[in-house]
């Protein structure tokens, strides 16, 4: 197992990997998602608060998951980084950061569309939207911190010490977030703690959260390629290809 | 071979040359203080003057610009340092980097973090705010600018050996202040209105502890990543 | 690797006590680097620097403090006096028993002692940071390009003190564009160049 494990960390060996994987990712990513719409979109009946409108957190929630679960990702990464050195870990690192800021950009645009037909406006500065906006910067300035260094390695070095320090305040940041927003009671587009949420929403929801994390793993897979292409350029394997 | 300084006598000697530094250079150490000053000044330009309004948004407009102030004299920690190759010295000391840097932190924080309890007062009297919730101001600042110093310090460790690192390290740090931002504003709301700020208060310790015994390690780490 | 450039692999060095060791090539075939790297402040992609049999990254603080680094910067402050320096650097590591004002004295620097390094030329910030060597113990000097700035007379006082040095069993590593005149049986030469 171990021995696999290893073996999965050697460059060439996971280019091969990754590639023989991609199209069926692709497939049933494709095929989730179908499904997910479908059963939002089509088959859950309209919620009795707020009508057609709410039909977006299918796409909303589950975004939202994603961008805090590639971080948790990025942040194990970056300690496989600074324990072990691996490279694979610097490039899956690097690799999620731009996949993880899309899917918190994405819950920040479907959460302040949600909003505008409940209160108006594009923007409210509700708790979780507040949280996904700084975690976006969070993001970003892993992004800005790996193109703002020249060695490589060192910048993966940097942006594990980064994802590290960031997870660590994540929790801390989004539990501030909540006290500031209850302390000023603003308006809310979060819905899904009560009453408790009903099958028919709850199993599109799980197929959408599925079909994303799919999506994850494939792009992931795909920027990995190409990363460890850039990195490796002038190693024998790259030629052989 | 005489014996190397213990720990304690290695970071009290560090302590002493960065406040030997900083009296040296007290031109450089000013100009914070001057910004937090200036930022303040501006709210009532661009807002008006009602006493009122003023008085509301004070705890809010001390604590962002003391937030930015901090960001401006965050390069002084470790700038110098690094371009003149003693931050190379200090990564090849025998003692536990972390123990130093947090030495060095220390003394950031005694001269750009202490010099506000002393400003901080005059400015909220002059946005109005109630002598009760100053006393508090003056707390949440006591133990929020030396968590601004440690967690920024991690910030300029990462950008240090960066052409345009200032830029950046903006970015990289203030989503990190978020919290201090919101417990010491709020800590303030609070006692400006007569209720109790603290809760408030012992979250602001609870990270202040926080960031001593996680900070200094990440910003070692940090530093060594830059110097190689 | 330095942005990702193969600088230099397989390399198998050895020094024992009393020996010296010159690594010579020319610019940016990596000597920096590689100085660097036996100080433990780079981080070698591969391979491992062994101290009395132990690896450095193991080895950590007992490893750094039988070591002396002088690099291209001086590692002085400019704020501070030549003897504030000093007694920084002792506090940082392990002190020698020599007297400061002996060390300025052996360096040509006494009569700068409360001087505000500043306002020293090249050639005697230079000294100042070579007289670091004198003002801690270490057993392994390494140093790149330590006669930088440095007119003949204070390069042929230094290589007197790295002669002594060797002599009482310490190592050197250094780099130097310069000739320097050192007894041959102590010296190892490793030579770098552009891969062909």
């Amino acid at each position: 197992m171990f021995l696999w494990f290893h073996k999965l960390g050697s460059p060439p060996h996971f280019y091969r990997i990754a590639g023989k994987w991609i199209p069926w990712l692709g497939w049933i990513f494709l095929l989730l998602l179908a499904a997910g719409l479908y059963g939002g979109l089509v088959e859950a009946p309209p919620d009795y608060q707020q009508g057609e409108s709410y039909r977006i957190i299918f796409v909303h929630v589950p975004a939202a998951w994603m961008s805090l679960f590639v971080y948790v990702v990025m942040a194990v990464c970056g300690a496989i980084t600074i324990i072990w050195h691996m490279k694979l870990a610097e490039v899956v690192l690097i690799s999620s950061a731009p996949i993880g800021a899309s899917f918190t950009f994405l819950a920040l645009v479907t959460g302040s569309l949600w909003g505008k037909p409940m209160w108006g406006t594009y923007w409210v500065w509700d708790a979780r939207l507040t949280s996904e906006l700084i975690l976006l910067f969070l993001y970003l300035g892993i992004i800005g911190l790996h193109n703002a260094i020249d060695d490589k390695r060192t910048a993966g070095r940097a942006v594990a010490i980064l994802a590290l320090v960031g997870v660590v305040n994540i929790p801390i940041i989004h539990y501030s977030v909540e006290w500031w927003h209850s302390l000023h009671q603003g308006p809310t587009v979060t819905k899904l703690d009560k009453p408790s949420i009903h099958w028919s929403m709850l199993l599109p929801l799980l197929l959408m959260a599925l079909a994303f994390q799919v999506y994850y793993v494939l792009a992931l897979f795909q920027r990995c390629r190409t990363e460890l292409l850039r990195r490796e350029r002038n190693h024998k394997w790259v030629e052989e290809l | 071979m005489s014996q190397r300084l213990s720990l304690s006598q290695a970071f009290v000697f560090l302590l002493r040359r960065d406040l030997l530094l900083a009296l040296r250079n007290r031109a450089e150490y000013a100009m914070p203080l001057l910004f937090f000053v200036l930022v303040i000044t501006m709210f009532p330009l661009a807002l008006g003057a009602s006493p009122e309004l003023l008085a509301r948004i004070a705890p809010g407009v001390i604590w962002v610009a003391a937030l930015l102030a901090a960001m401006l004299s965050l390069d002084s920690i470790f700038r110098s340092d690094f371009d003149d190759g003693s931050l190379e010295q200090i990564l090849l000391s025998p003692h536990p980097v972390a123990i130093l840097v947090l030495a060095k932190v220390s003394a950031h924080w005694l001269v750009t973090g202490l010099p506000l309890l002393i400003v901080a007062p005059l400015l909220a009297e002059m946005l109005g705010m109630p002598v009760a919730a100053q006393a508090t101001l003056l707390l949440t600042i006591l133990l929020g600018t030396p968590i601004l110093s440690l967690i920024g310090a991690i910030g300029v460790a990462l950008t240090v050996g960066l052409r345009k690192g200032g830029i950046i390290l903006s970015l990289l740090v203030l989503p990190l202040y978020v919290p201090v931002l919101i417990f010491a504003a709020s800590a303030t709301e609070n006692a400006a209105s007569g209720f109790d700020p603290s809760a408030q208060i012992l979250m602001l310790l609870a990270f202040l502890f926080l960031s001593i015994s996680l900070s200094p390690w990440a910003t070692a780490a940090a530093l060594r990543m830059s110097a190689s | 690797m330095r942005n990702d450039r193969l600088l230099f692999e397989q390399l198998e060095i050895s020094l024992d006590a009393g020996q010296m060791l010159v690594v010579e090539g020319p610019n940016g075939c990596g000597k920096t680097s590689l100085l660097r790297i036996l100080t433990g402040l780079r981080m070698a992609d591969g391979g491992e620097i062994l101290w009395r049999g132990e690896a450095i990254d193991r080895l950590a603080g007992d490893y750094f403090e039988q070591v002396n680094y002088v690099g291209h910067h001086d590692g002085v402050k400019h704020e501070l006096s030549c003897l504030e320096n000093l007694r920084l650097a002792r506090a940082m590591g392990a002190p020698s028993s020599v007297d400061l004002d002996d060390v300025l004295e052996q360096v040509n620097l006494y009569a700068y002692g409360e001087t505000e390094v500043g306002s020293l030329s090249a050639g005697q910030k230079r000294r100042l940071a070579l007289a670091r060597l004198l003002a801690t113990e270490a057993t392994l000097w390494i140093l790149d390009e330590p006669f930088t700035s440095l007119d003949k007379a204070s390069m042929a006082m230094f290589s007197s003190i790295f002669e002594r040095h060797l002599q009482q069993q310490g190592m050197i590593v250094m780099t130097s564009h310069h000739d320097i005149s050192l007894p041959q049986q102590a010296l190892q030469r490793l030579q770098m160049g552009m891969p062909s």
